[in-house]
């Protein structure tokens, strides 16, 4: 069960029409290293670690839908008031025709999103190794984000979102080291 | 513009190269690949940055600069 707090977890401020940028900005929303299948593949994979590192996966899966609520927004402000005519410039004609206002789960390239993006292997060992590679996957998706928009707005928001990245890699790592340690042995991190 | 996170290689350029060489290529190694296990007790940002800069913590922290100028603020 979750509790909702009726707010983004940070602020998102989009200064310039650009509806192209939602385009690209979809491939974190539907992508294969998007937040959604970060979300999915940790809530998942949580039943069934070793309960040490339960509480991790959980916590982190949460953020990932926080951080997919912020995607979703900076997509639809950017696409809101956008006309038909000015979608198909920025390459969203098709996304208009099949969805027309709605978001949806695409990546960029137009890919509708497939649960073949998340692994679960049943294997701690081999499941925390996949959840760090996501993890800098998805940080380097924001670089190119950063790199591609000049609105210091996005940016600022794609920082933080790419901070978190890090973090998180961090954590899972963490994870592996509890679970690599030997129960009988004193621990010594 | 980069800080020590980054690192940078110089690829090979030919005479023959259709576009304008990029002759230094540069990528990021974040604080996260040096830190195995995080110990307790680092220093923490204050509060209100930490919220911004999305960690509590210097030492997990990393800068990026968007390769895109910015225009018009």
């Amino acid at each position: 069960m979750w509790v909702y707090e009726k707010k983004l977890q940070y602020p998102v401020r989009v200064s310039k029409c650009d509806p192209r940028m939602a385009k690209f900005l979809i491939e974190q929303y539907g992508g294969s290293d998007g937040e959604l299948a970060a979300a999915l593949r940790y809530l998942n994979q949580r039943y069934t670690i070793p309960d040490k590192v339960i509480g991790l996966l959980t916590d982190i899966g949460t953020e990932e839908f926080a951080h997919l609520e912020m995607i979703a927004t900076m997509v639809y402000k950017l696409t809101k008031d956008a006309t038909p005519e000015q979608l198909e410039a920025a390459g969203l004609g098709a996304d208009f025709v099949n969805h027309g206002g709605d978001l949806f789960y695409n990546s960029a390239a137009g890919v509708p999103f497939t649960a073949t993006y998340i692994a679960a292997k049943g294997d701690p060992i081999a499941n925390l190794y996949e959840d760090i590679a996501a993890e800098e996957k998805a940080r380097a998706t924001y670089q190119w984000l950063i790199d591609y928009t000049d609105d210091v707005d996005i940016q600022d928001a794609l920082k933080f979102l790419r901070e978190r990245e890090i973090v998180h890699s961090l954590r899972f790592r963490e994870a592996v080291e509890i679970l690599k340690a030997d129960r009988e042995q004193k621990k010594v991190y | 513009m980069y800080d020590n996170q980054w690192r940078e290689w110089k690829p090979y350029v030919s005479p023959l190269d259709p576009c304008p060489p990029i002759r230094i290529k540069r990528y990021v190694v974040p604080p996260n690949q040096f830190i195995p296990f995080q110990p307790m007790n680092l220093p923490q940002f204050p509060l209100d940055e930490a919220l911004r800069r999305g960690t509590l913590w210097p030492a997990l922290y990393s800068s990026y600069p968007s390769r895109r100028a910015p225009k018009g603020g």
